[in-house]
């Protein structure tokens, strides 16, 4: 028989791990861990007992981070004229370039108002679906729909209560930066002069 | 006698209350110091909401051990298509039953005067005294590993009756790592055996209660310190539990011999493995730390090095006893999962060879050293 069986030869690399006996004899390096961990545990337990908090975590519904970026895209609002109606002029355009499509407006009729006889009656925004892209505050044309910093905040239990209405999408109400002022009816002016 | 079951009885319910309500509230401790282990918070959403208010209890999570089992009760009892139906169902018990039986030889706490404590019953009960230990037999200890063999055979029965080769595996893992580490178990209380020279638990922790030297108390771990670290390890890997949890690796076994049990079943073998953890801390307390006995303190109340003694009543002196027995019990266990979380597991061969070319030797010399120890000291 030519068959001759190389033997198996171990193969050493660059970073074979090397134990002296110090670490071969398990009960000091696992000593050494438990030290460790244990004064991990022991700190938190003491940060506990005095009443701060041992962990980073947030509790999320009764807690948010403070450190959100300013800029951060967090729940739609719908902005306001002076009267408080939607600056919303029902064009659908938000609608149409959402992506996960949660958007849904009823366009309606208000011959009260010449200059913008268009408006939603009814704006809702399914946050179940929401990516937070901010396309939507990108294709208004009338600066009607921004995203504040703040999170929607709808944790629960069932994906039907999700969906922010148009109450809610309303209820921002800016000390400042009042997007534009309601023209007088009847002037023909485009309503940019202030 | 009437006298001795009425004590007999309280005992029981004693034990079996303790025991249950250990078992339950480690799975909160292990959770709850895990969490902390790993700067984490735990689980605490579980809630009990008070009738007709908006009130949510949550008790930093206690009520998920409820949780827990409510769930594991109203589970399906799904049960494999082939399986031996006797070995099946014998399998939960064997494996559970045992490791509350080991508690009838422990005492957990010094002896109890019925009549001193409840003056009207003193007449019936006539001065007798009770060792508070439910079984009071003279070879305690050999009771201990009788039923800690029996639990082996537990594990085996239920891995070999569910008729899958995951469970088979797990069951022939339990059978060999068992029995290597009970070997090694019983060498290391054998030094223990040598130095109190009897196999009572009673007479084991009530030689401890004197002081050595006059500040170190005379615990068995402070005689055998070899044998406590070797001891400890041992009973851990009797427990299955990480570092050496291969019958049930849950990466490579789904979970080992019990893997097909579900609900009620399958929480079974949780909680006889939590109530174990309970079992090995209140062994290691009464075989290496003393039991229920503080330094300085005896059966009518402290002895402080200064002369001075304080008399404690009888009924201050049981409680402080029971006390400091579950006390000593909480924080070897809290020992045990701070080294379930901290270490990782070893492989199969290791496991092995840590049991009979590592562990075993060293129980072996340990043992010659206390036997020649005890022969030259007389």
């Amino acid at each position: 028989m030519n068959r001759q069986r190389k033997p198996y030869v171990r193969p050493k690399y660059w970073n074979q791990p090397r134990m002296g006996w110090y670490e071969k004899a398990y009960v000091f390096e696992v000593l050494r861990g438990l030290a460790i961990t244990g004064g991990v545990f022991m700190r938190n337990m003491a940060k506990w007992i005095s009443g701060r908090k041992g962990a980073l975590t947030t509790y999320y519904p009764e807690e948010t981070r403070p450190d959100y970026a300013p800029a951060n895209r967090g729940r739609h609002i719908l902005t306001q004229r002076p009267d408080g109606r939607p600056q919303c002029i029902a064009c659908n355009m938000c609608a149409t370039v959402c992506p996960a499509q949660v958007i849904e407006i009823d366009a309606a009729f208000d011959p009260d108002d010449a200059a913008h006889p268009k408006y939603p009656s009814r704006f809702e925004i399914d946050y179940s679906r929401c990516v937070f892209c901010g396309l939507c505050v990108e294709a208004c044309p009338e600066d009607a729909i921004r995203m504040v910093r703040q999170t929607p905040d709808f944790p629960g239990s069932d994906r039907h209560h999700m969906w922010s209405f148009k109450e809610e999408l309303l209820n921002w109400q800016p000390a400042k930066d009042v997007a534009k002022p309601y023209p007088v009816a009847g002037d023909g002016s485009s309503g940019d002069k202030p | 006698m009437m006298q001795d079951l009425a004590i007999s009885m309280l005992y029981i319910v004693y034990a079996m209350g303790m025991l249950l309500t250990v078992g339950a509230l480690l799975t909160w401790v292990e959770r709850k110091q895990a969490a902390l282990m790993s700067d984490r918070i735990g689980a605490n959403r579980a809630y009990v909401r008070i009738p007709f208010t908006q009130v949510k209890l949550i008790w930093l999570g206690l009520f998920h051990g409820m949780a827990d089992g409510l769930k594991l009760l109203l589970k399906e009892d799904f049960k494999p298509k082939a399986y031996d139906r006797l070995a099946y169902s014998l399998g939960v018990w064997l494996a559970f039953v045992p490791v509350m039986l080991v508690f009838a030889v422990i005492p957990f706490g010094g002896t109890l005067d019925p009549g001193r404590l409840l003056p009207p019953l003193a007449e019936w009960f006539g001065g007798r005294t009770y060792p508070m230990q439910i079984a009071p037999i003279n070879a305690g200890l050999l009771v201990v590993f009788a039923f800690g063999g029996i639990s082996i055979i537990g594990a085996m029965l239920a891995g070999w009756s569910s008729d899958n080769k995951f469970s088979l595996l797990g069951a022939l893992r339990a059978g060999a790592q068992l029995v290597s580490y009970d070997v090694v178990l019983g060498l290391t209380v054998l030094g223990l055996v040598l130095v109190y020279g009897t196999v009572d638990l009673v007479g084991m922790v009530q030689a401890q209660s004197g002081m050595l030297f006059g500040f170190l108390p005379a615990w068995g771990i402070v005689y055998q310190p070899f044998a406590a670290l070797l001891f400890l390890t041992a009973a851990i890997a009797e427990n299955k539990r990480i570092p050496f949890d291969l019958p049930e690796a849950e990466s490579e076994l789904i979970s080992g011999y019990f893997t097909e049990y579900s609900g009620m079943k399958q929480g079974m073998f949780m909680l006889a493995e939590f109530i174990q953890i309970a079992i090995i801390a209140a062994l290691f307390v009464t075989l290496f730390l003393g039991g229920y006995n503080l330094p300085w303190m005896d059966d009518r109340g402290f002895s402080l090095p200064g002369g001075q003694t304080i008399e404690l009543a009888h009924g201050w002196v049981v409680l402080l006893q029971v006390l400091t027995f579950l006390g000593k019990v909480f924080v070897v266990c809290s020992l045990q999962i701070l080294v379930r979380w901290s270490l990782p597991r070893f492989r199969w061969d290791q496991l092995l060879a840590f049991a009979w070319r590592f562990l075993l030797p060293l129980a072996i010399a340990n043992l010659v050293v206390t036997a020649i120890a005890a022969w030259a000291l007389g």
